[in-house]
């Protein structure tokens, strides 16, 4: 299965672990099984009209990806907030 | 003792003090977050604060833990999953009438409810449906709800307001709404958009005036207004003394129906104190005439910028006490209905609200 990889607060509202094998064929697919097992991470990622927050990125395998992105077993897809602020 | 419970772009702050003896920060939490509004529900003890994560998106914690350590995530602070739209930022927390009621404000401009202290909140099904929705234009800070007014002793009456949607008034606890915008002059927009009552009435900030709950004062997007019809007509009353027309927060003394305070900022292309003078002005008939009430607040090389939110009171009458902060990080207190002020305190990251309790 692909694993979903949080840090930071998403982590400490997916029960403190930072990766998560979860079943899925799309990126959003996974976020949405995350949600499921850790119902206290629903719109911390997501939000309600089911896209990827503006200043989140994900990556697979170390590639931008988006809500869409194709991943299967053993792919690693990270979450991590952007580098935004002032 | 007052409580001053201030929202600020790096996180909350709780002060405690005395305007004439000084005010201490006893506490600071959501360290580096915005804390768009902050209050405590005098009823509970109950402490929220609605913070928009630029990275997670908006959401109202609580805390019963006085300590301001602890808090909890409120549940159903979003819009309908599946829409177009997500919620950007919740502006403006309201104590209900009923036992336990709260409001929320918030852009798209969408009025939360709570029914039990702040612990879950639903949406306003009748304003959310709005027909003209589709229509309603944003402010520069988006289409937030800013403003909610009660009316003392009947939940089923209130009134909201929308930057650039107006005001929003129902007297069946929500379930319908009617527009309150009779009167307002958006001088900004061109005269044969007026007749388009979808077209931008950006109001800034409205208070009711408990006592006279039909009487109500609003700051406009250029221009200051009383209603005497619970909020349904508007008249003009930013001549007489101000000025500038032009600013955001506005207060009222809850013991005095014709009494309202403004601080006006030069014009809405220059939004700071005008002539480097930090003022607040105060009216005791009802915006007939205004008096600059500054003794005590910067007077030289003072160019602030007070935020709709960062206005607030305890007490009343000859007790009353004003309370604002500045995008600058100063805090200013007065505790003589705004006759001579102090500084309550300096170099705080930019306020975004102050609530006094």
């Amino acid at each position: 299965m692909p694993v979903v990889c949080v840090r930071g607060p998403l982590r400490k509202l997916a029960a403190g672990h930072a990766e998560h094998e979860l079943e899925g064929a799309t990126v959003v697919e996974l976020l949405r099984a995350l949600e499921l097992h850790h119902p206290d991470i629903g719109g911390w990622i997501l939000d309600e009209r089911g896209l990827i927050r503006r200043h989140i990125n994900v990556f697979v395998n170390g590639e931008r990806g988006g809500e869409t992105s194709a991943v299967q077993r053993g792919d690693r897809v990270e979450v991590v907030p952007a580098i935004t602020g002032g | 003792m007052t409580e001053l419970v201030v929202g600020t772009k790096k996180g909350l702050f709780l002060l405690e003090g005395e305007p004439d003896r000084g005010f201490e920060i006893k506490r600071r939490a959501f360290a580096g977050e915005p804390v768009d509004f902050a209050t405590r529900d005098p009823r509970s003890g109950r402490l929220l604060a609605t913070v928009t994560s630029p990275f997670y998106g908006p959401k109202i914690f609580y805390g019963d833990d006085n300590s301001g350590d602890e808090w909890a995530q409120a549940d159903g602070v979003a819009l309908p999953e599946g829409g177009d739209q997500a919620l950007e930022r919740i502006w403006v927390i309201a104590r209900g009438e009923a036992d336990g009621a709260l409001y929320a404000g918030g852009d798209p401009g969408v009025l939360f409810e709570s029914h039990d202290g702040g612990a879950s909140w639903e949406i306003n099904v009748g304003l959310w449906g709005q027909p003209s929705r589709p229509h309603w234009s944003p402010g520069g800070g988006g289409l937030c709800l800013h403003s909610i007014c009660t009316w003392p002793g009947d939940p089923n009456k209130l009134a909201v307001a929308v930057s650039a949607a107006g005001i929003w008034l129902t007297e069946d606890g929500g379930r319908t709404w009617q527009r309150g915008n009779d009167g307002l002059n958006p001088s900004y927009l061109p005269e044969e958009a007026l007749a388009d009552e979808n077209a931008g009435r950006c109001v800034h900030h409205v208070e009711r005036a408990p006592e006279q709950p039909e009487r109500m004062f609003m700051q406009f997007h250029g221009g200051v207004y009383r209603s005497d019809d619970a909020g349904k007509s508007w008249s003009d009353i930013g001549g007489g003394g101000l000025p500038s027309d032009f600013g955001f927060p506005l207060m009222v003394d809850p013991s005095d129906p014709d009494s309202a305070y403004v601080i006006p900022l030069v014009a809405d292309m220059d939004r700071v104190t005008p002539e480097g003078r930090v003022r607040v002005y105060e009216t005791r008939d009802a915006g007939s005439t205004w008096t600059p009430r500054g003794d005590g607040l910067p007077a030289e090389h003072a160019y602030l910028t007070v935020l709709r939110q960062a206005f607030s009171r305890a007490a009343q009458g000859e007790q009353l006490e004003l309370y604002f902060g500045a995008t600058s990080g100063e805090l200013f207190g007065s505790g003589d209905g705004g006759a001579t002020w102090t500084t309550v305190a300096t170099r705080l990251p930019p306020v975004f609200s102050v609530v006094a309790i």
